[in-house]
């Protein structure tokens, strides 16, 4: 692989150990990948934050760098494994926020961007078009590809941290136009709202496997049902990006295309519903993975205005959305109503089966998933509309 | 002991080591897999299954599992019970990662067909040799 003079300085340690290991990764990943040269990139998400996840290991080595490691791109953080203000009314117990509170500061001291979201292009990480960026998280990876039309591969926390503090990553994979290209043409059934947006992505997801979808039949979609769409797509499968004819920036490039189609009905849709069905009562009904925009939080606040939450109910999302929502009066009606919002973290990343957890309701295909394969919980699949009435009656 | 062959791979961490050869023909996850603390490999029905990684020099095709597989190698380090070097048939970024942060040689790109568990292995950067009694 070709480096620069200052890469070579940088790989012999000349501008600190972070640097060179930092270096070193990229290098190696690199030449498992066939990458003729690094470039440079723009931005960095790094995951890898609940302390649950990192453990005291990864936040010792992560001390180490942080000990003459700065980032050199904007960078931002995946949520952490609780509220990192409020962890106490979450039940956290203190010696869990005590370690939780160290691998963020590590974070911090590196001159990361402690946004603690899923969502990093709802909180000023937005890349342009064509920008190579480094990110983890596969929902956000989906969202910069296809959304955005930024480049990215699926990153891991700690290959997205080397990027960072280098401001380069390897070239390779979907930083190359033609790798971006789709391997296969689904029809589609116009979707109903997020949850339907959802739905299909588990669809197509286990259709494609890690392939790049050309979606047709559209109509139209709202960015929060993109982002739906996507975390789906990307926790059954490996897809790292999908195209959606008239909608999504690359899509016109491929239009003529001709490549296998796949079909899907409002009956695929309807069945992945049907395989969230707990008949137990949710001990917890959470809306928010990835974690809600300033909109779907405005959308829960007008169904839930002049109504009474029952059940535990939490709104997850960063504490930048919820900034926006406390300025425009909709935490007040929200927390009036008797919902939690739950900042920094979500149900599938903190330690909930410490709460007493066992059964949960939710709109989110990706949460459902992970909350059965990681948690071992029941789960309910259902609507935004259903959670919420779930969640009052 | 007697050198009955030399081979070269591709290096993805640099640096000297030797130690008996753990071949497994099966890849392997750190994450669930591999006790951290005492670097017993745990996965059931794993052909490496009850035996230490600890000190030898580990021989598998590739990695699999979690990225945080990642950091349990670096766990293994600190814990004085990491495998002294790591060859493998085509390697992937958790076992590479893992390697990096941990100071493992590391190669990749070799025939692991070519190995034996108990076989003595020397690695210099991206050489092999292989010592067979």
């Amino acid at each position: 692989m070709y480096l620069s003079k200052d890469e070579e300085r940088m790989l012999v340690g000349e501008f600190g150990y972070a640097m060179q290991k930092a270096m070193e990764i990229l290098i190696a990943l690199g030449k498992i990948y066939d990458a003729e040269k690094l470039i440079p990139i723009t931005s960095a998400h790094i995951s890898g934050v609940s302390y649950a996840n990192v453990g005291e290991d990864g936040l010792e080595f992560l001390e180490e760098l942080a000990s003459d490691g700065k980032v050199l791109v904007k960078t931002t953080l995946n949520p952490a494994g609780m509220d990192l203000d409020r962890w106490s009314l979450m039940g956290i117990d203190r010696e869990f926020a005590e370690n939780q509170l160290r691998v963020i500061d590590v974070y911090r001291k590196m001159g990361v961007e402690v946004t603690c979201t899923c969502t990093p292009y709802l909180v000023n990480n937005m890349p342009k078009l064509g920008d190579h960026v480094a990110w983890s998280e596969s929902s956000a990876v989906v969202y910069a590809n296809s959304v955005i039309g930024a480049r990215t591969n699926r990153e891991s926390g700690m290959s997205a941290l080397a990027a960072a503090i280098t401001g380069r990553t390897p070239l390779y994979g979907l930083h190359i136009k033609d790798n971006r290209q789709p391997t296969v043409e689904v029809r589609v059934p116009q979707p109903d709202g997020e949850f339907g947006f959802a739905c299909l992505g588990m669809v197509i997801g286990r259709l494609v496997g890690d392939g790049i979808p050309f979606i047709k039949g559209m109509f139209h979609a709202e960015p929060d049902e993109l982002k739906a769409l996507g975390a789906a797509l990307a926790s059954v499968g490996g897809v790292p990006m999908f195209h959606i004819e008239g909608i999504t920036p690359e899509a016109k490039e491929y239009a003529d295309r001709s490549m296998e189609k796949l079909v899907v009905t409002e009956a695929d849709i309807m069945s992945i519903k049907k395989e969230y069905t707990s008949e137990a009562d949710p001990d917890l009904i959470f809306l928010g993975c990835p974690h809600l925009s300033l909109i779907e939080l405005k959308k829960i606040a007008s169904v839930l205005i002049g109504k009474k939450v029952r059940k535990k109910l939490w709104l997850c999302c960063s504490k930048h959305v919820k900034l926006e929502a406390d300025k425009l009066g909709i935490t007040r009606a929200l927390e009036a109503a008797g919902a939690t919002i739950v900042c920094d973290t979500c149900p599938i990343v903190a330690p909930v089966r410490d709460l007493g957890i066992s059964v949960v309701a939710t709109n989110s295909a990706k949460g459902a998933w992970y909350s059965r394969n990681l948690n071992n919980f029941s789960v309910k699949l259902l609507s935004t509309e259903e959670c919420l009435r779930e969640a009052t009656e | 002991m007697n050198a009955i062959l030399e081979l070269r791979g591709r290096v993805i961490k640099g640096g000297r080591a030797e130690g008996e050869a753990l071949v497994s023909s099966q890849p392997i996850s750190f994450y669930g897999g591999i006790d951290p603390d005492t670097g017993i490999v745990r996965e059931k029905g794993h052909e490496l299954e009850g035996k230490s990684v600890a000190g030898k020099v580990l021989i598998f095709p590739h990695g699999k599992g979690s990225t945080v597989g990642s950091y349990i190698i670096y766990r293994l380090k600190k814990k004085g019970v990491a495998p002294s070097a790591i060859i493998n048939q085509r390697c992937e970024p958790i076992v590479a990662v893992g390697a990096i942060i941990s100071d493992i040689p590391t190669i990749d790109c070799v025939d692991i067909s070519n190995f034996k568990s108990g076989d003595w292995i020397k690695i210099e950067d991206g050489k092999i040799i292989v010592e067979r009694r």
